[in-house]
């Protein structure tokens, strides 16, 4: 058994953990952080990504030792404290881009660093790429995307650049 | 209820697209899904699962593995047979030609005697934690003599083939027809001409993204179990379970299916997992936990389609189809799921008359068990496979006689002024418009300048082609009586009880349940619209038995069909009520009380209540008519569908492929869908938009494919290929509605329109786009391999290569 510390959406936490304990069983089973999902076995499906030091992972990939010392933000972590969404997942509510809503924490994280990850802009296809790791099956991706796209301005703050179409 | 031909849309009421309820808690964490769920105290079972296909158990040996660290308890099929466990039940039962019932071999919770499918449980292990139990599993000792196995239909039924059940002669589980050979071969004596086609549907793995969980619980004060379990239809696995498996009376068992990450039909069946949890919780006193595991799921969760089909169509010389002859064999697996057998027969060949006014039909369907998983309902069950044939089918037809596959498709229409329309297959039709939604299909994907546009895609090497499907399903099984007598053993109506509160919020408490459908919006905005209350007024509870009276679950697009209208006769209940306190409290007649936007008014007056004022009449009764009026205001309704609903459309999609490397790439896709009344446009758009994808993944993607020795070769989503974001275009989404005549909300459901009409509509335009190269065919899926191959072999044997080279 491993000791680690870690900070998970902005708190500090401690936790034991077996050297094989993923990131994503230390945060559903200890953290009780139960918004990160498991929907496969093999790293494909993307339903458990979190950032951790401001990069996306996928939480069923990286084992929790690893995360000693990190910044870990989950889906719990977006929303400010009074419950107003963070504009990713507004823009998902806003364009219908979930239904069972179990890709959704993976899809919105992923979604955020599409976003942060292109400061001058985001194309349909450079977001359709861009979620190639990361299976939905309910809505057909399309206002998946097109949330996503309506993100950028308000993350950005800016309007999205017509020469980035 | 009120008037719905009224156009004017009201602020979450009936044709509005407020935002969706459920977002929040999905979109912030707040999700409770089963596998969110931790009772205390609990131990966490593993399955040991067969890896051949086909075996005979001699000997299993638990001493070391029970020895491991953390086990608990280790369970084999011998146990659960002292424990006189029965088998998890088929809920269908079908009778062959010859009047004989469909063979029906037990299907026990854990395997005894023999293995017959790659997956099949062996033994459940149960320990302190899930990696305990999976390291005891892997010290179990299992002797299996492998016994040849059939993986494949054409296989299963060649002379001398291994048999999956000693009881199944020739693999066969039964052998069904329906509708007039005689008439059928009349009609065929006279064609003119005959369209033939084989196709092969597809086995398809539904894969939900949330994988199945159960965990059973047991309180030994009051000798009550619960089961959380991942399914589409809580009320009906208490059922089966309760009665058929553990022997649980309903009072005992409760059965709570709290949110569910996707269904597809793939969580609709009760599985063995489910009952082995619950029946190991109250022999441990403690709760059970058992989580799937992608790779557990695709050798576990039912699979879908996998037929395999042989048609002719006789036509006369103005291309009027005369008679359509169908043979098909339909893979059932290894065991019989809970709704198999009716998927190929009562959900797939009544609708072989697709939109088409063929007046003679003959369908065959021999069911085969193969050493597979089981085979059951997926996302449109049974419709898809019909609508692929017969869109195909036209489409050689039209061929065939040189027409236009627009022309031969109107040539064939059933007429609007022939509705209600009597097939001769069983079904009654009442409802449909295929002119106008074919008409703006077309006109959305602009059909007319196809020709342009490959002559453009030839310039640039590549070969474009165009394909439709004209298709119409059957949804909200029903009315129970017909389907009891066509085999189902269960009845097909729904629930609802709409609890209005002293306040005058309301709790609407539905059988059916939601893993994606946005229920908890749409049924609110039903509500709100009929009673006239706030949408934010309205909860909608669903997937507890210990809440919800009764209910049928979520499945076949029946949700707001069949438990919208059970809601509606509710509403109507709560507002004949509301009429007796508002006339006792306005002192007038009942007969002179009509209730509109949630008003009570006294006819031709301007004296009225409103719906607040008569809610909290009824719980503080003290002026009120307490001699002929209960007090309360809280009403259930059950409601019995009197026929199937028929949505409909037409889908138009259009693709290039690459010459040089087979890929077949997505240009466009429309949908022009006729589901009859929408509640929630922005939710209709998603179901569509969700069902067209999966629909192209089994045109262009998707496969299940099993070796000859029955290993499931594609068995991860590394091998098995799920649509992803970069595969799919945007899809245009257009309605063209005909209300559905018998319910009273007109509705016809939306759920599996995407998947069914689809498919087809992807191979007719890849087949058109191989126009040049004599294909008349191509199955699904159509892989680069598949067309580089098909391209390759057309050169090779001399066809034309593409103009522009």
């Amino acid at each position: 058994m491993a000791q680690i510390n870690l900070t998970v959406n902005g708190k500090a936490a401690h936790a034991e953990v077996e050297s094989r304990t993923l990131l994503v069983e230390l945060l559903r089973d200890q953290l009780h952080l139960t918004g990160t999902h498991v929907g496969c076995d093999t790293s494909q499906c993307g339903a458990c990504v979190v950032s951790v030091d401001g990069k996306s992972v996928k939480s069923c990939t990286m084992l929790a030792v690893q995360a000693e010392g990190a910044q870990v933000i989950t889906i719990e972590g977006l929303a400010a404290a009074d419950g107003t969404l963070h504009p990713m997942q507004e823009m998902f509510r806003e364009h219908h881009g979930l239904q069972c809503g179990f890709c959704t924490p993976g899809m919105v994280m992923s979604g955020i660093d599409l976003v942060e990850s292109h400061p001058d802009g985001l194309t349909e296809q450079q977001i359709r790429e861009g979620l190639e790791g990361n299976i939905c099956r309910c809505t057909g991706y399309h206002n998946i995307v097109k949330a996503i796209a309506a993100a950028w301005p308000l993350m950005h703050d800016k309007q999205m650049p017509q020469a980035a179409e | 209820m009120n008037d719905m031909s009224n156009p004017v849309i009201i602020k979450g009421g009936i044709g509005d697209s407020p935002k969706r309820t459920e977002d929040h808690r999905f979109l912030s964490g707040k999700g409770r899904y089963t596998d969110d769920i931790n009772r205390p105290g609990q131990a966490y079972a593993y399955f040991k699962r067969s890896d051949v296909a086909h075996g005979v158990i001699k000997s299993i040996d638990t001493t070391a593995a029970a020895a491991m660290p953390g086990v608990v308890a280790i369970y084999t099929g011998e146990d659960i047979a002292k424990a006189g466990i029965g088998g998890v039940p088929c809920g269908w039962q079908l009778h062959s030609k010859d009047g004989s019932p469909m063979v029906e071999p037990p299907h026990p919770i854990l395997a005894q005697g023999k293995v017959r499918y790659v997956g099949d449980a062996i033994a459940m292990v149960i320990a302190e934690t899930t990696e305990q139990a999976k390291d005891a599993a892997e010290a179990l000792v299992i002797d299996i003599e492998t016994l040849p196995a059939v993986s494949e239909m054409r296989a299963a039924t060649a002379p001398g083939a291994a048999l999956v059940h000693d009881a199944a002669a020739g693999n066969i589980c039964f052998d069904w027809h329906i509708g007039d050979k005689a008439a059928v071969d009349a009609a065929f004596a006279t064609a003119f001409k005959i369209a033939k086609i084989d196709v092969v549907n597809n086995r398809l793995i539904p894969n939900p993204m949330e994988p199945r969980a159960a965990i059973g619980d047991f309180d030994q004060s009051s000798g009550e179990h619960t089961l959380y379990t991942t399914s589409q239809n809580p009320h009906v696995i208490r059922l089966l379970m309760g009665a058929f498996v553990l022997q649980i009376p309903e009072h005992k068992l409760r059965v709570v299916a709290p949110d569910v990450g996707g269904g597809f039909g793939a969580k609709i069946f009760h599985y063995i997992e489910e009952a082995a949890v619950t029946w190991a919780a109250a022999k441990l006193n403690r709760p059970v936990k058992w989580t799937c595991e992608r790779g557990e799921a695709f050798i576990t969760d039912a699979h879908g389609r996998d037929h395999i089909t042989h048609a002719e169509l006789a036509m006369a010389e103005d291309g009027k189809f005369l008679g359509l002859r169908v043979n098909t064999m339909a893979n059932m697996g290894a065991y019989l799921s809970t709704f198999a057998p009716s998927v190929p027969t009562y959900l797939s060949a009544t609708l072989l008359a697709g939109v088409y006014t063929t007046p003679a039909i003959y369908g065959e369907v021999k069911a085969i068990f193969t050493n597979t998983v089981p085979v059951d309902a997926y996302r449109g069950a049974g419709r898809p496979e019909t609508t692929f044939l017969l869109e195909r089918l036209v489409d050689v037809a039209a061929k065939e006689m040189g027409m236009d596959r627009v022309a031969i498709r109107r040539r064939n229409f059933i007429p609007i002024d022939a509705y209600p329309y009597q097939t001769p297959v069983a079904l009654m039709y009442d409802s449909g418009n295929h002119e106008a939604t074919l008409a703006r299909c077309m006109e959305i994907a602009d059909w007319n300048g196809f020709e342009a546009r490959r002559a453009a895609a030839a310039q640039r090497g590549k070969l474009r082609g165009i394909g439709m499907s004209t298709y119409l399903e059957a949804c909200g099984i029903a009315p129970s009586a017909v389907a009891g007598a066509l085999g189902a053993r269960a009845g097909l109506y729904e629930v609802a009880n709409v609890r209005v509160h002293p306040t005058g919020s309301v709790t609407v408490f539905t059988g059916t349940h939601s893993h994606g459908q946005g229920h908890e919006t749409t049924f609110a905005q039903l509500v709100a619209d009929q009673l006239g209350v706030p949408f934010e007024s309205v909860e909608v509870v669903h997937g507890d038995t210990a809440k919800i009276p009764f209910g049928m679950g979520t499945y076949g697009s029946r949700s707001l069909a069949v438990g919208g209208s059970a809601m509606v006769k509710a509403m109507d209940k709560i507002i004949a009520k509301g009429k007796k306190i508002a006339a006792h409290l306005m002192e007038a007649a009942v007969d002179d009380i009509e209730f509109k936007d949630g008003k009570f008014t006294v006819t031709g007056t301007d004296k009225s209540k409103s719906f607040a004022e008569i809610a909290i009449t009824a719980y503080v009764p003290h002026n009120y008519p307490i001699e002929e009026v209960e007090p309360g205001l809280d009403e259930t309704a059950f409601y019995d569908p009197k026929n199937f609903t028929y949505p409909g459309g037409c889908h138009i999609c259009e693709v290039e492929i690459d010459p040089e490397t087979g890929v077949v790439q997505l240009i466009a896709f429309t949908a022009v869908d006729d589901i009859g009344r929408v509640i929630n446009p922005m939710i209709v758009h998603g179901q569509v938009h969700g069902g067209v994808t999966q629909g192209i993944g089994q045109a262009l993607l998707e496969h299940a494919i099993y070796d000859e020795t029955g290993q499931l070769l594609s068995g991860s989503l590394m091998d098995y290929t799920m649509p992803r974001a970069d595969n799919i275009v945007n899809i245009h989404v257009g309605t063209e509605s005909t209300m559905c005549t018998h319910n009273p909300l007109g509705a016809k459901g939306v759920g599996e329109v995407g998947a069914i009409g689809s498919p087809p509509a992807v191979i007719n335009a890849v087949v058109d786009a191989l126009r040049d190269y004599g294909v008349t065919h191509v199955d699904m899926p159509a892989t680069a391999q598949k067309i580089w191959s098909i391209i390759n072999a057309g050169i090779n044997a001399g066809a034309p290569r593409m103009a522009a080279e």
